[in-house]
């Protein structure tokens, strides 16, 4: 308790320094509910990064004597109640403009009632899952949706490979990816000869791999969260010998992630993903992304999706503080920002459909290859263009 | 201060006693910014509680304590998110009733075992509640979490607000009640005699002590009081999360009791508080580096204060006495 009274007493402080100081500097605060420890605590960092790279390099685009100042509160993964614990702290406490992260869907879920209740701009730069966008009319989105990779997948494997083995992990995302590959695939005359729902912990893919060697498919389709369990199945691809026998692997970009590649080898050569986000794609304001994020963080650093939808998500902040000249009115604030519209995203031209305040982007059909010595997941093919989350129809569809 | 498993002597309320409470109240009008991380340690406290019940004084050993606060929770969540039942008092009595029911269930196969056996099993069954609660998404929300709990307000008045006045006040009603019923417990001669099981089972036997009864009853209560806090924590955050069911907030549970002192009533009010506070503290601070803070923590407590912070009370105070 003593402590709090010597911030509070740091604070007036500092306020009156401020007062007296310059009258017209003004801080924008955006609290982020970001993943900075336990497992997933990578995500943390290239959320974290792509932000202040952004700021650094755009700053000078703020109005006269705006500044922006970013909060971090680590929720450690998919905790709901920390989570809603943070935010409501930053809302009430630290008096934040905007509250952004959410990193994982659970967490946003929670947050939702409370940006509803003190009408907080929200933008969502990771969470996946269709629905949550749905739960605060203060919620806007930069990142994707599993139904905008798992769709168009569907839809350019039916040309070609008849036949489809899916192997998803077994939770609310991998169940997702199944039902929207599906969703896509069948009705163009794909056939679905098994389906695998792996435990999410598998470390061991060999077992399932077995079956889908008997099965004969033409492709095997796999979703798996991104990271190291990628390699380990991947692996046993290769060694149980479903790429010699000319078995596809099909997947979204979770299945070949940037990082990890280095650590697959030529194993992973020949893998076709769907994502909407590739460092290797070569638009010009993808080529300035990655120059400029090597530059700050060094030459072997490379800014993954998440990096992406952040930059596009403090781009979007940017827009709303730079529209309304500094003096933010959430209402107009989250007009703004569902109204959002660049053709200098990394990804490519994106923008917010105002109806659902949830990204609309391009989804690029890629194929892992050497480039330069260095393995890459090239862009090969443009899926879809400008393609809404998919699932939102499907909802609209069944009512 | 309350001693370790003493029984005779201690069971007028002290002076002392009043402390947490006049510190409970003392919060809520001075720090009113902090309310939402009060609430959440008041249900931490709740939980480490439950936990002290069965591993401070009955000796049972488990790291899996964190499925009774899971089925607390879901049973809170799925009774208002799919069966539109909102009363605040109703989940409450639902949640508790459905994690006792387990611990009853669950207790009764698994208690016939000790020690290292016991671990296991106590492990096991955390482990396929967790794959459940997981797989079966129509019911749960499985990994997306279960959100859109509502809570009636209290007597059609008070309801959750923003700056979670109304669960902080909720919450130390709650701890109080149960703090009053476990305080109970612990000096009766129920209490007594748990505490004999865990120093001496062979010879709680031979005095004729229903040993395996008592432990399941106790194993009950603890997860009745463990699911309280679930429910406590679902409606509070308005949604559920498969975090409550994961050995990660086992082990912290543990941490919290082992920080505050294990086999005393206050150890769970101490080790939450000091422990959450910490952790809040640090990861401000440093939002990447605040696990290292808490290592640090924990690492000078289990070499200077074995019987934790309370525990290290107790030997300053010892000192002073006899100089």
């Amino acid at each position: 308790m003593g402590h709090s009274f010597l911030r509070k007493s740091l604070a007036v402080a500092a306020a009156v320094g401020i007062l007296t100081g310059a009258a017209s500097a003004q801080t924008i605060k955006i609290g982020v509910v970001n993943t900075f420890s336990g497992p997933q605590a990578s995500f943390g960092e290239m959320i974290d990064r792509a932000f202040r790279l952004y700021i650094k390099l755009n700053s000078d685009k703020l109005p006269p004597g705006v500044k922006i100042e970013i909060i971090n509160r680590d929720d450690g993964g998919a905790n709901p109640d920390k989570a809603k614990q943070l935010a409501q702290e930053l809302i009430v406490r630290d008096k934040i403009d905007f509250l952004s992260g959410i990193t994982f869907t659970p967490n946003g879920m929670a947050i939702a009632p409370i940006a509803t209740q003190a009408k907080m701009p929200t933008v969502l730069v990771n969470a996946g899952t269709s629905v949550v966008v749905t739960r605060s009319p203060y919620y806007v989105r930069t990142s994707f949706t599993i139904f905008q990779h798992c769709v168009p997948l569907g839809t350019w494997a039916a040309k070609s490979l008849k036949k489809t083995f899916i192997l998803v992990s077994d939770y609310a995302p991998g169940h997702d990816c199944e039902e929207a590959y599906s969703s896509s695939y069948k009705p163009a005359g794909g056939e679905i000869v098994g389906v695998i729902r792996a435990p999410v912990a598998t470390a061991d893919f060999a077992p399932f791999l077995q079956r889908v060697k008997d099965a004969k498919p033409d492709a095997l389709m796999v979703f798996l969260p991104a990271g190291r369990t990628a390699t380990a199945m991947m692996k046993s691809f290769v060694d149980l010998g479903l790429k010699s026998s000319g078995i596809k692997l099909i997947g979204t970009g979770d299945i070949a992630p940037e990082e990890e590649l280095p650590n697959m080898g030529d194993e992973a050569i020949g893998t076709i993903s769907m994502f909407h986000y590739s460092a290797a794609g070569d638009r010009p304001a993808n080529k300035a992304f990655v120059a400029a994020w090597r530059k700050e963080y060094g030459e072997k650093a490379t800014p993954n999706f998440a990096a992406a939808s952040s930059w596009d998500g403090m781009a979007m902040m940017f827009d709303a503080i730079i529209k309304q000249n500094g003096k933010l009115n959430p209402d107009k604030s989250i007009e703004i920002m569902s109204h959002f519209k660049t053709d200098n995203s990394p990804r490519g031209t994106i923008y917010i459909d105002p109806e659902t305040r949830d990204i609309v982007q391009n989804e690029y059909l890629r194929e892992t290859r050497r480039v330069n010595g260095e393995l890459q997941n090239v862009e090969i093919e443009t899926a879809a263009v400008a393609i809404k989350d998919p699932w939102q129809a499907m909802q609209k569809a069944k009512k | 201060m309350t001693r370790t498993g003493s029984y005779s002597g201690h069971a007028r309320i002290g002076i002392m006693e009043a402390l947490p409470w006049i510190a409970a109240i003392a919060v809520f009008f001075l720090l009113p910014d902090y309310l939402s991380l009060g609430a959440r340690i008041m249900i931490y406290i709740l939980f480490t509680l439950s936990l002290d019940l069965i591993l401070g004084y009955a000796g049972i050993i488990t790291l899996g304590h964190s499925v009774f606060l899971g089925i607390g929770a879901y049973a809170a969540g799925i009774l208002s998110v799919k069966l539109n039942i909102n009363d605040p008092f109703l989940q409450l009595i639902a949640g508790s009733l459905m994690s006792a029911v387990f611990g009853l269930a669950s207790g009764a196969v698994i208690l016939r075992t000790k020690n290292l056996t016991l671990l296991m099993l106590t492990l096991a069954i955390t482990a396929i509640v967790y794959e459940i609660g997981n797989k079966a998404s129509w019911l749960t929300g499985g990994a997306d979490g279960l959100p859109g709990v509502q809570v009636n307000p209290f007597f059609g008045r008070f309801e959750f607000d923003l700056w979670g006045r109304t669960g902080y006040i909720y919450c130390v009603i709650v701890l109080f009640v149960v703090w009053f019923v476990v305080r109970r417990l612990i000096y009766s001669p129920f209490g007594a005699m748990l505490t004999g099981i865990r120093e001496n089972t062979p010879r709680m036997h031979a005095l004729g002590a229903p040993v395996y009864q008592r432990l399941l009853i106790v194993y009950t209560i603890s997860a009745g009081i463990a699911g309280i806090a679930g429910v406590l924590m679902t409606q509070v955050t308005q949604s559920v999360g498969l975090n409550v069911l994961t050995f990660e907030v086992a082990g912290d549970v543990l941490v919290m009791l082992i920080l505050g002192g294990v086999g005393r009533i206050y150890g769970a009010f101490v080790g939450p508080v000091v422990y959450m506070i910490a952790q809040d503290l640090l990861a401000k601070q440093f939002p990447e580096y605040w696990s290292f803070g808490v290592g640090v923590l924990l690492i000078f407590v289990v070499f200077f204060a074995r019987g934790g912070i309370l525990g290290l009370v107790d030997k300053i105070a010892a000192r002073g006495r006899t100089p």
